[in-house]
């Protein structure tokens, strides 16, 4: 059709390991996951999917490189799935780069498109299961395998050592004493009401977030905790990598953490994927219908302490801010009118962004593409210009994201189309504009 | 030659839809169990609500945005499943054959709505071609089925229209609307009996296990 060459992207994790694939092997896996692991779902949309087209304006990726139909959601499953089927699984290891670029960088797994299609076809899913095949072929790009590599020996995303994770809850405590002065972080507190569990990358790069969070709990008098051992990162990197073996070892022992503490519920920090792993993914690799013990997230549960006046606001936000409603718990969970009821309780200004809610754009980075790393970065950024216009017709200064993914990836948009905002966790929000009680400010 | 195919082909035809939907539907259940992850999480309310969003016409949001599809889409699914229905030519032979009769369409209604399904067609044709997101994904087999679903309205038409021989172009219409009865469990034209569960299901993830809405 005459498009475009796509720039060529080196990773030592698809370049590599391609090398070492046999044709049997790959043959082989293909046909193991088709046969053993798929049933109805891939079956049905297989012969359900007439080929419309009708899903691209869903997917951020296709309208940002001008309606590109490679970056269609269905143009990414035939360039992917359909081929491998159609082979019956006889493709060469550079086919098989080609799906984990796509199914791996170049879709987020946001289910936006799952709105668009009029059969409901789970889009996501089958891009799902490409990488599930990449995966276990080893075709992994590098800085995502590299967090898998992390979740299966030390069971966080980071490499956290434990000695390093004690230390910086015991750095963060001390710094949470500086604004409120009983501010505390209790660890392994049997039966505490609040279970508080964050993803691997708030020790290692963004601490402050815990220290917020003690201080978050203690004005609003929660009786919370934190486990000391494994089972503290909510986080999944495998869930999204394909390798969904280490993805409910993951999801096991942050369950089992909280059960082993007899709490009567989770609570997620401000994690979009995360909360998707523990919510849906993993429970239900793991043969349950649901969680084992109630489970929320952050927004949920912020809008709890503040309709219920455990926390009261001092004085409103000023600055014009809006929010990116994070993927996997406004599509994923319906936390949206939540989001803004809570945004609307701290902040003066606040501007509604076009399209909201469930039909939000994907910030780019979500469904672990932002851990794919920078040499994917610049097709990432690319990729969804359709959000630095949705972000800069709204005029504000500030975009609160409840969600990992999409600090991050947003930050990377802001800065990558010059709309010179900031970008916040709703927490650093509300530590500012919170009534600590005089008898607890330090 | 026309006896034979006027007394077997329907017979065939509709036993191989009848079977083949049949087929395909206690497939997909079995399937389904095998999935484990489908029936557990499905309800009737959200299936209904999803569904209901989608079989009104700009109910969901991709239908206001793709208006001129969801006009054309709508339109040519109604007269496709009701113009072979309710055509005075199938009617009497049926009441011939078996006696019970149904109200039917007036020629003239019938000879537009035919003229219209074609057109529609033709949409769907163009939009294949000059969609590049369309044309990127069109396989080969994607305009055999356009032709197997145009064939019926074609060949019906120009029997009607007496313009070549009349008795010739009758089994020509009798053979392509058999096709395309047989060709619907057994290939894409088999969203006919998935779309609605297929729906459902989305629906229900959608709407009673992740607390959204799915249009």
């Amino acid at each position: 059709m005459g498009l475009p060459k796509l720039p060529k992207v080196s990773d030592p994790g698809l370049d590599e390991t391609a090398k070492m694939l046999t044709p049997q092997r790959i043959e082989e896996v293909i046909n193991r996951v088709i046969q053993k692991e798929t049933a109805a779902r891939l079956k049905v949309y297989m012969n359900t999917c007439v080929h419309c087209g009708l899903c691209s304006d869903a997917c951020h990726w296709f309208l940002s490189n001008d309606r590109d139909p490679r970056f269609s959601p269905v143009g990414k499953v035939k360039q992917t799935l359909w081929e491998i089927l159609r082979k019956k699984g006889r493709v060469d290891p550079d086919f098989l780069k080609e799906c984990s670029r796509i199914a791996h960088t170049e879709c987020n797994v946001c289910r936006r498109c799952s709105m668009y299609c009029p059969f409901g076809i789970d889009i996501a899913y089958l891009l799902l299961l490409v990488r599930r095949i990449c995966s276990l072929l080893g075709l992994v790009p590098q800085f995502l395998q590299d967090t898998v590599n992390s979740h299966a020996v030390t069971l966080n995303q980071m490499w956290v050592k434990q000695d390093e994770w004690i230390d910086t809850l015991q750095w963060q405590e001390e710094d949470a004493r500086d604004e409120v002065k009983t501010a505390r972080i209790p660890l392994d507190k049997e039966g505490a009401e609040v279970f508080y569990s964050i993803i691997g990358p708030e020790p290692k790069i963004l601490a402050q977030l815990i220290a917020n969070m003690a201080q978050i709990m203690t004005v609003g008098g929660v009786d919370w905790t934190m486990p000391s051992l494994d089972g503290w990162d909510n986080s999944n990197m495998a869930m999204y990598s394909g390798d969904f073996e280490t993805m409910g070892r993951v999801e096991r022992v942050h369950h089992e953490a909280a059960l082993r503490l007899k709490c009567r519920r989770i609570v997620m920090g401000e994690c979009g994927h995360a909360f998707r792993g523990a919510m849906y993914d993993g429970p239900k690799w793991l043969g349950w219908k649901e969680p084992p013990i109630p489970l929320i997230h952050a927004i949920d549960f912020y809008h709890e302490l503040l309709t219920s006046g455990r926390i009261k606001i001092k004085q409103k936000f000023e600055e014009p801010v809006t929010v990116q409603d994070p993927c996997n718990v406004v599509r994923g969970r319906g936390l949206g009118g939540k989001l803004r009821e809570i945004v609307r309780m701290t902040c003066a200004n606040f501007t509604e962004p076009e399209p909201g809610l469930e039909h939000n754009y994907c910030c780019g980075a979500g469904g672990g593409t932002i851990n794919c790393g920078p040499p994917w970065k610049p097709s990432r950024v690319k990729g969804n210009r359709v959000k630095a216009e949705q972000f800069e017709a709204t005029g504000a200064h500030i975009i609160i994201t409840p969600c990992h993914n999409c600090h991050s990836g947003i930050e990377d948009i802001v800065a990558g189309y010059n709309l010179g905002m900031h970008v916040k966790f709703f927490s650093e929000i509300l530590v500012q504009v919170m009534d600590v009680p005089e008898d607890l400010q330090a | 030659m026309y006896d034979l195919i006027s007394r077997y082909l329907v017979w065939i035809a509709f036993a191989v839809f009848v079977f083949g939907m049949a087929y395909q539907f206690i497939n997909l259940v079995i399937q389904a169990k095998r999935d484990k992850v489908i029936f557990p999480y499905m309800t009737w309310k959200h299936s209904f609500r999803s569904l209901l969003h989608w079989i009104v016409p700009f109910a969901s949001k991709n239908m206001r945005i793709r208006y001129e599809t969801t006009i054309v889409t709508f339109f040519f699914h109604l007269c496709v499943v009701l113009v072979p229905i309710f055509l005075t030519a199938h009617v009497v032979m049926f009441s011939f054959a078996w006696g019970p009769s149904w109200s039917s369409l007036s020629a003239s209604v019938t000879e537009w709505i035919t003229i219209l399904v074609l057109l529609a067609l033709v949409f769907f044709l163009l939009r294949r071609l000059m969609l590049p997101e369309v044309r990127f994904v069109t396989y080969p087999s994607d305009y055999v089925l356009l032709a197997v679903a145009a064939a019926p309205f074609v060949t019906g038409f120009i029997a009607r229209h007496q313009w070549f021989d009349y008795e010739t172009m009758v089994l020509i219409h009798m053979i392509a609307g058999a096709i395309m009865l047989m060709a619907i469990p057994f290939t894409r034209l088999s969203h006919m009996l998935f779309f609605p569960f297929t729906r459902a299901y989305m629906g229900s993830e959608f709407g009673a296990v992740r607390n959204a809405r799915d249009w």
